[in-house]
C-alpha cells in the first residue's frame, strides 16, 4: 500500500478592494479643474495611456481612479493615506495592467507583507470599476485573515500548517 | 467667514446627501455622503477659494472629514502663508 503525503502551506491572508466610479464625475472634474485635477490624481504614464486621437479617454481615467481607491482598501491605512499618484496603474505593451506602489503606499504594503497587487479594470454604461487583490502573510498586525472557502471542508491541520493524507499512488 | 466659504465649497463639490446648512462643524462629511472622488473636488475647490495649496502631508482623509477639520487645516495653511 502506498501512501501519499500532501502538504499544504499555512493559510495566506488575502486582501481585496473594489471601487466603482461614475464616469461623469471624472468628466466634470476634468472640465472644472483641468490640469490641476489630472496632475494631482494621475501620473504621466496613466495620462499617456488614456490619451487617444480624440483627447483623454475619460472612461479609462475613471477606471484608474477606481483602481487607486481599490488599492487603498487593500492597503488599509489607519492614519495618513497615500497620495493618489503613489498608487499607479501601469499598462504593459500587451495591455495587461498592474499596480505599482511608491512612497507611503509601498511602505504600507511592505509592512503588511503584501506581494504584488493585481488589478483588473472595466468600464461600461457610464460606470468604471476596478478590483485590486494582494496576498500577504497571515497573522500580520491589524489584519483579520478570513479562512479560505475550502477550509470549511478541508481536513483539520496541525498548527504547523501541514496536512497528511493517505491514498493510492 | 471661513466657515461660510467652506460650506459654499462643500455645497458645490461634496455631493452630500444632506443640506450643507444642516451640517454641524464636527459632522463626518464622508458619512454624510461625500465620496473619495468628491473629496478631490472639495480639495481643489478649497484651494481655489482660499488661494492655497494643500501639501501632500495634509492630503489625508482626516483633513477633509468635517467642516471643523477643514477649518483647522486652512487656518494652519493661511497662517503659514501657504499660497498657490
Amino acid at each position: 500500500m502506498s501512501e501519499s503525503l500532501v502538504r499544504h502551506r499555512a493559510p495566506e491572508a488575502y486582501r481585496v478592494g473594489v471601487d466603482l466610479v461614475a464616469v461623469d464625475d471624472v468628466a466634470a472634474s476634468v472640465a472644472r479643474f483641468g490640469h490641476r485635477y489630472l496632475a494631482r490624481v494621475f501620473t504621466e504614464h496613466e495620462l499617456e495611456c488614456c490619451r487617444g486621437d480624440d483627447g483623454l479617454a475619460i472612461e479609462s481615467l475613471a477606471a484608474r481612479f477606481a483602481a487607486k481607491e481599490a488599492a487603498l482598501k487593500v492597503l488599509a491605512p489607519t492614519v495618513e493615506r497615500p497620495e493618489w499618484r503613489s498608487m499607479e496603474v501601469r499598462r504593459a505593451p500587451h495591455g495587461a495592467c498592474s499596480m505599482e506602489l511608491s512612497g507611503l503606499a509601498k511602505s504600507l504594503a511592505d509592512q503588511a507583507g503584501l506581494g504584488p497587487l493585481a488589478v483588473s479594470l472595466t468600464h461600461e454604461a457610464g460606470l468604471a470599476a476596478a478590483v485590486v487583490m494582494a496576498v500577504g502573510d497571515a497573522g500580520q498586525p491589524n489584519l483579520e485573515a478570513a479562512p479560505p472557502s475550502w477550509a470549511a471542508s478541508a481536513p483539520p491541520y496541525s498548527p504547523s500548517g501541514s496536512i497528511e493524507t493517505k491514498g493510492e499512488a | 467667514m471661513m466657515e461660510e466659504q467652506i460650506r459654499s465649497v462643500l455645497a458645490e463639490h461634496a455631493r452630500l446627501r444632506v443640506s450643507v446648512e444642516d451640517l454641524r462643524p464636527d459632522d463626518d462629511l464622508f458619512e454624510s455622503g461625500m465620496t473619495s472622488h468628491a473629496s478631490v473636488n472639495v480639495m481643489l475647490g478649497l484651494e481655489d477659494a482660499f488661494d492655497i495649496e494643500f501639501p501632500e502631508a495634509m492630503l489625508k482623509k482626516s483633513t477633509f472629514e468635517s467642516i471643523a477639520a477643514i477649518s483647522e487645516a486652512l487656518t494652519e495653511l493661511t497662517s503659514a502663508g501657504a499660497t498657490a
